[in-house]
């Protein structure tokens, strides 16, 4: 299925863009991590949520939607 | 016309709001970027009592965002500059300043005389502080947060709803996230998600009915493009909390994010024959203090004098009682100056070792 990923904070500087477009053949969010985690090596350091259709999603749950979203905690005040 | 006729014109609002507004209590953490612009506008307002807690100084590079403070302030303690300007905008309040860091001794007994806390700091260690200590005392919070061009902004523990750990359970690894130290921000960023979070305040007093629990807001400064996250509430986060209630001191033991500021007694301090001394000091202070090589830099103005103290020597600052040296010696120690010291007792501290020398 064809996702649309979208960074935030510091994960746009490691992923180069705000948000991509990426066709995904697996199933789970974990999985759908570790492609990302393949293609921007320096992700494996940052702690972040994964979003699903706009809800924070755990990371065994299936791909279920199209918009995705990866968000690090801030921490700057 | 009262201050707050356009408050009450608003059916929304009305004689009935504003009193609710002015009989409550909300607690400001961090009076920084985010917490000047929600502290200016909740002093205006009319938040009956409003308090601050912050034990940083105001710096230059600090003027940029941190809108209640001025050239003028530059050296003063955060809460209490932030507490002088509040009470001009709206003196018919009542504003308590804590010149002091929130930490685990802390931070029940002050939640505990407040309605609502906001969440301004900087910092992950007091931001998962905040969130527990909210949980054990059962108040909201209201938090904020930036990085570089974008914010984050949420109320939790609001009504049953989530808390900061259903999102984001454990602080993150070290060195994962810039901390401490100081990254760049767009300053009207902070006075946008500050704002955000002064009126989710206003809302929850009010008694509105969309206050934004359960949700993230996700800011981008440089697109204006808004995204909400929904965040789902996670008993075993809050059962984790709830356990720690007696056992806070040990899991927030003090400070996960100071630089740790190197002291020196008088008479180490005389003895060091290469150190140079800083009085940093405002130009009018006494006892005046003949040490050569002496230079008088007033704190306010260290940053600016940079130039003349090369990174490779080493330092010795003092000022009058050694309080605000420390603050001093942590910011050259920040701005890349390695070898330097507080000096313990000051200014005073000199002039009796010098007389019982006699």
């Amino acid at each position: 299925m064809n996702l649309n990923i979208k960074y935030f904070g510091l994960l746009a500087e490691i992923s180069g863009c705000t948000e991509e477009e990426l066709e995904f053949s697996k199933t789970s969010v974990h999985e759908l991590i570790e492609t990302l985690f393949e293609k921007y090596p320096s992700l494996k350091e940052k702690d972040f949520q994964v979003a699903q259709n706009h809800e924070i999603t755990s990371r065994e749950m299936p791909i279920t939607a199209n918009e995705i979203a990866l968000l690090p905690p801030f921490s700057g005040g | 016309m009262s201050r707050y006729s356009r408050h009450i014109v608003l059916s929304e609002i009305g004689q009935k709001g504003q009193s609710l507004l002015s009989s409550s209590k909300v607690l400001v953490v961090g009076a920084g970027g985010l917490g000047c612009p929600t502290l200016q506008y909740l002093a205006a307002a009319g938040i009956g009592t409003l308090g601050i807690i912050d034990f940083d100084r105001v710096e230059l590079s600090n003027l940029q965002r941190q809108i209640l403070f001025g050239t003028s302030t530059i050296g003063m303690n955060k809460a209490l500059a932030a507490k002088n300007r509040l009470e001009d905008i709206n003196p018919s309040i009542q504003i308590k300043a804590y010149p002091e860091k929130l930490t685990a001794k802390n931070v029940l007994t002050l939640f505990d005389s407040y309605d609502i806390i906001v969440d301004g700091s900087d910092n992950f260690a007091t931001r998962y502080l905040v969130n527990d200590a909210s949980i054990i005392s059962n108040k909201p919070v209201v938090f904020g947060a930036i990085y570089k061009f974008e914010g984050q902004v949420s109320v939790f523990n609001y009504k049953n709803g989530p808390s900061y750990r259903c999102l984001f359970p454990e602080p993150p690894k070290e060195g994962s996230v810039a901390n401490c130290s100081e990254v760049g921000v767009l300053g009207v960023l902070p006075g946008i998600i500050g704002s955000m979070q002064a009126n989710e305040v206003i809302k929850m007093i009010l008694g509105f009915d969309h206050v934004l629990s359960g949700k993230l807001l996700c800011y981008n400064a440089k697109t204006a493009e808004v995204t909400f996250l929904k965040v789902k509430k996670t008993e075993t986060a809050f059962e984790k909390v709830r356990a720690l209630k007696d056992h806070l001191t040990d899991q927030y033991p003090e400070s996960a994010c100071e630089i740790e500021v190197r002291e020196i007694s008088v008479t180490d301090a005389l003895n060091k024959e290469h150190a140079q001394f800083i009085d940093v000091r405002e130009r009018d202070e006494y006892p005046k203090i003949e040490i050569p090589p002496n230079l008088q830099i007033p704190m306010g103005t260290l940053e600016q004098h940079l130039n003349r103290l090369p990174a490779e020597k080493e330092y010795i600052l003092f000022c009058q009682s050694g309080i605000r040296s420390k603050t001093a010696t942590h910011l050259l120690q920040e701005l890349g100056i390695p070898n330097c010291y507080s000096l313990q007792g000051g200014a005073l501290g000199i002039v009796e070792h010098l007389k019982t020398k006699i």
